[in-house]
């Protein structure tokens, strides 16, 4: 019994792990883009209005921030548990009951948002 | 620079206090050679621990000026703050008297991090034959040459806050082996390192791979198990 629970604690670890890699590396794509519409739309003065008229409908525009939505809330999770252990002392079910619930909230924070630009 | 060094040296054990020592300055003088002065000059009660004197055992490792080092290949010249050093135990290890530490803690680690060799081959199997050149080899290779001295260890944050942590050398040890090509407990060994104990609670941070005084990089290494147990996780071997 203690070889299969430490054997799937283990496992658990290695796919947070891998997942917190593959989240990363597709926010790091899209944290870039971001940045880039950011300042597209700032330099070039574009008001809100004009800003949900082009999203709305968009469905490279939605497509691309449900990815970054679920990417956020893969990795934020993660490392939010990681840091409750650490830090705050909690022991590893406290930390990733909080920070599941904390993931939950980010993806439905950010779906919310996602769909008031381009659907609403 | 004066001729004489003032010395700070721990004396007790967690609880106690440093010492200051008057010893004299000499050319190539290493930080070993201050603290067997004072042993042998000074004050014959001060206790600490050495061996080889040449950089081969991993028994003289201190904390000088802050930082964990092997104080018999540290020359004074180079670590003292104008005439001052301060000299300590090493960090993360309980304290048996003065700069002497109990390694139990971090050489048992090395057993839980499954450190011994397995292999299959008897004596009346032929040599195996490993490919130097292999990357497994090379791998091996870049990690073999720890002496234990327990410097890693001690400047390791994680270990610190996390103490059930195998630990830089134990998991550079692990590396070595599931790196090498005769071992068979390579399943066993994975799991052993991996988890909040393991590989997984490491921040990257460098400190080892920075202080390590054999230029080994326990960090890589680390990494390293991270890969191949994310690898035995989704072929299910885990």
């Amino acid at each position: 019994m203690a070889m299969t629970s430490s054997s799937s604690l283990a496992a658990t670890q290695a796919k947070h792990w891998y997942w917190q890699r593959i989240s990363a590396m597709v926010l790091a794509l899209c944290v870039l883009l971001h940045l880039g519409v950011i300042i597209y739309a700032v330099r070039s003065g574009l008001s809100a209005a004009a800003i949900l008229g082009r999203t709305h409908g968009s469905l490279l525009f939605g497509g691309f921030y449900v990815i970054f939505v679920l990417a956020c809330a893969v990795h934020v999770p993660i490392g939010l548990g990681r840091i409750a252990e650490e830090w705050l002392g909690c022991s590893t079910r406290a930390a990733q009951i909080g920070a599941r619930l904390f993931g939950l909230l980010i993806l439905f924070m950010g779906l919310r948002a996602v769909y008031g630009v381009v659907l609403a | 620079m004066s001729d004489v060094l003032d010395v700070k040296v721990w004396r007790g054990t967690v609880e106690g206090s440093f010492s200051t020592y008057r010893v004299p300055r000499q050319a190539s003088q290493t930080v070993l050679d201050v603290v067997t002065y004072i042993q042998r000059v000074l004050d014959p009660s001060l206790s600490y621990r050495f061996a080889c004197r040449v950089g081969m055992c991993g028994s003289c490792a201190m904390t000088v000026n802050g930082i964990a080092r092997w104080t018999c290949r540290t020359h004074v010249a180079k670590v003292a703050k104008g005439d001052a050093l301060e000299i300590a135990p090493l960090s993360n290890l309980p304290v048996i008297k003065d700069l002497a530490t109990d390694m139990s803690e971090f050489f048992d680690k090395w057993a839980r991090a499954q450190g011994q060799f397995k292999g299959k081959l008897t004596r009346h199997d032929e040599f195996a034959q490993v490919e130097p050149t292999s990357k497994a080899r090379v791998a091996a290779s870049a990690g073999i040459e720890c002496i234990g001295c327990g410097v890693c260890y001690a400047s390791c944050d994680v270990v610190a806050w996390r103490p059930e942590f195998l630990g830089p050398a134990a998991l550079n040890r692990a590396w070595t082996l599931v790196n090498d090509e005769r071992d068979v407990a390579g399943a066993e060994r994975l799991r052993a390192v991996a988890g909040d104990a393991g590989c997984h609670s490491c921040h990257t941070q460098g400190s080892c791979s920075e202080r390590c005084p054999k230029q080994i990089a326990p960090t890589a290494g680390i990494a390293g198990l991270k890969r191949m147990v994310a690898k035995a996780a989704v072929r299910g071997t885990l």
